[in-house]
């Protein structure tokens, strides 16, 4: 048991430096376009490598199971920990199992189906939810990990049954069509705009390349995102 | 419905049923309130709050979740399967394979060729070797990989052109040929010694795979003999016969639903094994079953665009006109029968006029995952070799590309037995409409075609491209049933069997109903894709919901609006035709003092709700309905890294009358975003020396465009010109002939930029310098 917690913490850090990358200013910031390389920017091919980090703790866990069962390290499959997680504030004890993204616990065990899950290993976005406002792919993120953290999901963009403004602007503009990538589409709007109230399209294509749809309703989503910043900074409704 | 037209794709292997004949049309419309505005999607609010229950979100109480085991080889036979060993795993509930008790089904691929559920011959990556149903779906992918099996390796074939060598195996008895099409106009050697000019060339796309973001999969439960299925599909009714099928059920005991599903593209047309193993477990274990794939299967086992490798001769005179088409073509829709050549010579056949035409078509087996429609079959692969051999004539007789295509413009599918006049063919506005808001001839001039020079005008280099293209169907046919049901205060439920793959049907019906009843979209409550309590609808594809149901909507909205006149007319005491409906209103046209409201109309108190029955009326008899596309974009090649950068793009369209503006232009520019990834990222590759498996199973390595793929500035331009032969709303399809010119038209760009032909997709970087490369050789020879 020891030892997994080690590993699980060692997973935990090598998450950190992709934290930290996420709140550099530059995230949403660069304003050299796709063909740049290099340099301070936050490309998707970075993310995905940091995000890699998350994948490990999953197979690692996963695979304990299935070791010598006289190991120490061993866990059975359905042994669960106690955890507490901080969801659209409120809080939520939980028992779940070290193997356990966020994204299963999220939809699985408290019914936050509006997550979508199109791939479980950080190549789509369906999945993004707002980890300390930060976007971050639930599916990438272990729930144990996301103890002690704010989670935000696009329930709680809601108030009651109103719509927030980046889900009324995605009605306006039609920024959707089968509406599968958009819960993490919006939240990763949601997470662009609270990091930069006013982005260039420039800007809105960088801080929205990490969520694919196959619908291809990109073009509407640029729009979308605009008319949401004007929403959010209390624009003509 | 004639016979040859149930043979279409959409609805291979489903009964067609005939709808009864409305009666008498409605006439159509002559200006629209509703319709042809911008209406944002009445189900928004659900798909954007996240209220919206994907089958992927359905969870019944004591639900399971099953998992499948899948060969990891091409080609193998299944020596050993031990499901017992697993059993006792924490836990699992069941274990079925090709060896248990109830789970030995046959899997139709076609009348001839079919498969067992769990075949002990393994012909893909990925067939169904056994499955799983436990407590939580990490138990059952925990006992997946604990199965022990066994395989005995078989050689493979992973290419399609090498195939039907002597030295290949045979995947199916009887070898590796499924069909060889042919088909012949006039004579293409007489046609080719007319040519002015003559080109020969080989294309080839790459196998494309439509990865729609809700993955496939299905929830099954039983009461007793009663099966219920939640499927992420496009037909329910497709699901519910295929599944009674091969289960043995009557119909009345399958009923699928399908409120939403989460994309496509033409995949999800019909069930999967897995469907039917959802359901053998929810029958084994007594519980309801849910089995949702991996991405990592779907990039196997569910479907994928047929790699296609093209020969086109083209004979052209000077004045531009086409003399000669000579296609051949060899594609596989893998290694079963799966439509590999499905329609990949209709362009040739049938987009320009052209005396002289040849084609053959071969499709092969190869060790790979079958094909499934993929929008628009056939078409986009046909279109990168014929745009590209136009852009290529056009060139050598020294005339516009534009020009030329505009001078090919038929008026009658010369495709089609009898040589059928179209309804209507917008494809000569699309191409002089298209080009004038474009800037074609400016863009033109900018960048006048330059032959690769070594060195020349900088290393960023700007080219124009522009492809047109028709979609075979998107006509809509017969069978369609709608039922309209007016409440007694004036609103309204909408009661239709078609699905809402992300097209936005449900807005476009509703604006339908808006535009007879006056009710607001808002208004009204839609009941769909439930083969419970919806009305009979083939699924949703081939581009033919909005014209095929659409109709049959219309129809029941002025039934409801006759009952309704007719009530009100006894209570104002008068006749119905003098009476008409306005806002809430039904007024007298002679006397606008005498009206009464709708909520008031005795008739309707008395009954609570009007019902009206709609029904899709029969298509012209001898023409042809086809919707037509021209697209152009500039593109920036990087002559040092092979990049491209598409800078915008722009698409004009004849679908008939514009019915959502709205998500009329979201169709336009995410086909665009689709064929961009046809033309530059999208490509299956394979393990061709070692292993024959598939190397890029995941979004990371099988690239499909991201936001910053697609060009900032895209412009849809439609004709919007009502088709009134076609059917009482005037539209035609959309979804798929968006998608067809695309990729040619970027080929075509990249040319005009750097001089360089890119004759396979997709056009990457690497593809590129290496050709550019080639061509600097040349120059300096």
């Amino acid at each position: 048991m020891l030892l997994f917690l080690l590993q699980l913490v060692a997973v935990i850090h090598s998450c950190r430096p992709f934290e930290k990358r996420w709140h550099k200013e530059e995230i949403m910031g660069n304003d050299e376009g796709h063909q740049r390389s290099g340099g301070k920017g936050f490309t998707r091919r970075q993310f995905l490598t940091s995000a890699g980090a998350g994948a490990l703790g999953v197979a690692v866990s996963g695979h304990l199971g299935k070791e010598d069962e006289a190991s120490a390290a061993v866990l059975k499959s359905g042994e669960t920990h106690k955890i507490e997680l901080l969801v659209n504030g409120k809080k939520y004890h939980l028992l779940v199992e070290p193997r356990w993204s966020l994204l299963y616990v999220l939809r699985e065990e408290l019914g936050f189906t509006a997550t979508k899950e199109g791939c479980g290993s950080g190549e789509c976005g369906a999945c993004t939810v707002l980890i300390d406002n930060i976007p971050r792919y639930a599916c990438m993120t272990l729930a144990v990990e996301a103890e002690g953290v704010g989670i935000t999901t696009l329930e709680g963009l809601m108030n009651g049954e109103e719509l927030g403004p980046v889900q009324q602007a995605f009605v306006e503009h039609d920024a959707f069509q089968c509406g599968y990538c958009t819960p993490g589409q919006i939240m990763g709007a949601e997470g662009l705009l609270r990091k930069k109230s006013d982005p260039t399209s420039e800007q809105i294509r960088q801080g929205m390349s990490g969520n694919l749809c196959r619908c291809g309703a990109y073009h509407h989503i640029v729009g979308a995102v605009k008319r949401a910043a004007e929403l959010k900074r209390g624009g003509a409704a | 419905m004639k016979e040859s037209d149930k043979d279409i794709y959409y609805l291979r292997g489903i009964p067609v049923p005939e709808t009864p004949p409305q009666g008498k049309d409605p006439a159509p419309w002559k200006k629209t309130e509703t319709v042809g505005g911008r209406l944002p999607r009445v189900d928004a609010y659900e798909r954007v709050s996240g209220t919206a229950i994907y089958p992927s979100d359905v969870r019944l109480p004591r639900m399971l979740h099953a998992a499948i085991l899948r060969c990891p080889h091409p080609h193998a036979k299944v020596t050993k399967v031990n499901t017992t060993a697993v059993e006792g795993m924490p836990g699992v509930r069941a274990v079925i394979s090709g060896s248990t008790a109830d789970s030995d089904f046959e899997w139709p691929y076609s009348k001839e060729i079919k498969a067992k559920i769990f075949d002990p011959l393994c012909r893909f990556e990925g067939e169904e070797v056994a499955a799983v149903a436990a407590e939580t779906i990490h138990q059952a992918w925990d006992a997946v990989r604990s199965i022990p099996a066994a395989y005995e390796i078989l050689p493979f074939i992973c290419d399609e052109t090498k195939s039907l060598d002597a030295t290949s195996h045979q995947i199916h008895r009887g070898g590796n040929m499924v069909k060889t099409d042919r088909y012949s106009r006039g004579d293409v050697e007489r046609g080719l010694a007319e040519a002015d000019v003559v080109l020969e060339e080989t294309y080839h796309t790459a196998c494309e795979l439509h990865t729609p973001l809700e993955l496939h999969g299905c929830v099954a439960s039983w009461d007793g003999d009663r099966l219920t299925i939640w499927e992420s599909t496009q037909g329910v009714y497709a699901i519910q016969t295929r599944v009674a099928e091969i289960l043995g059920l009557p119909l009345s005991k399958v009923r699928v639903i399908g409120h939403y599903m989460g994309g496509g593209f033409g995949s999800k047309l019909q069930p999967g094994k897995y469907t039917i193993i959802a359901a053998v477990l929810a029958k084994k274990t007594g519980r309801p079953v849910r089995l949702f794939l991996t991405r990592e299967e779907t990039f196997l086992a569910v479907g994928n665009r047929p790699p296609a490798t093209m020969r086109l001769r083209a004979g052209v005179k000077k004045n531009g006109m086409l003399t000669a088409l000579d296609f051949s073509c060899i594609a596989t829709g893998g290694a079963y029968p799966a439509g590999g050549t499905n329609l990949v010579d209709w362009l040739v056949k049938d987009l320009y006029l052209c005396p002289h035409v040849r084609s053959e078509t071969r499709d092969v087996y190869i060790n790979a995952g079958p094909a499934r429609p993929f929008r628009a079959p056939g078409h986009p692969q046909g279109a990168w070799a014929l745009e590209q051999m136009m852009d290529a004539l056009a060139r050598k007789i020294g005339m516009d590309p534009l020009d030329m295509r505009i001078k090919n413009v038929p008026s009658f599918s010369q495709g089609r037995e009898g040589s059928l006049p179209y309804t209507t063919t917008g494809l000569r506005e699309c191409l002089i409409e298209g080009a004038k808001a474009f800037g074609w001839d400016a863009a033109e001039k900018r960048s006048p075609a330059p032959e690769y020079k070594s060195g020349g005008r900088g290393h960023i280099r700007r080219g124009t491209g522009m492809a047109a293209g028709l979609w075979f169907a998107g006509g809509g046919n017969p069978p369609s049933t709608a039922v309209v049901k007016l409440f007694s205060d004036g609103s309204v439920n909408l009661n239709m069997g078609a699905s809402d793959i992300g097209t936005g049907t449900k807005s476009v019906m509703s604006m339908i109903v808006s535009e007879e009843l006056g009710v607001k979209p808002g208004m009204i409550q839609i009941e769909h894709a439930d083969t419970g309590t919806t009305q009979y609808a083939t699924p949703s594809g081939g581009s033919k919901t909005v014209p095929s149901d659409g109709p049959a909507v219309r129809a029941a909205s002025v039934s409801v609006k006759q009952q309704l006149l007719a009530y009100a007319a006894a209570d104002l005491k008068t006749v119905e035709a003098e009476l008409t409906l306005r806002g809430d209103e039904v007024v007298s046209t002679i006397n606008p003092q005498m009206k009464i409201k709708i909520r008031d109309v005795q008739g309707l108190k008395k009954r609570g709700v009007i019902v009206g029955v709609g029904y899709r009326g029969h298509n012209p008899a001898g023409k042809v309905v086809n919707p037509f596309a021209a697209q152009f974009c500039e593109v920036e090649v990087n002559m040092k890294t092979g990049q491209v950068k598409i800078l915008r793009f722009l698409g004009c369209h004849d679908s008939g009358r514009v019915m959502n503006r709205l998500t009329y232009d979201n169709q336009v520019f995410g086909g665009i975003v689709m064929g961009i990834g046809l033309a530059a990222t999208e490509e299956r590759i394979f393990d061709r020396q070692q292993t024959g498996r598939v190397m890029n199973r995941n979004w990371h390595d099988y690239k499909i465009p991201t936001m910053l793929d697609v060009p900032e500035e895209m412009t849809s331009l439609p004709l919007d010109r009502p088709d009134d032969d076609a059917n009482t709303i005037g539209a035609k399809g959309l979804g798929e002939p968006v998608t067809i010119p695309t990729a040619a038209a970027v080929a075509n760009a990249v040319f005009d930029a750097c001089g360089v032909r890119i004759t396979e997709t997709p056009i990457t970087p690497l593809r590129l310098s290496v050709a550019l490369e080639k061509g600097e050789r040349a120059v300096a020879q």
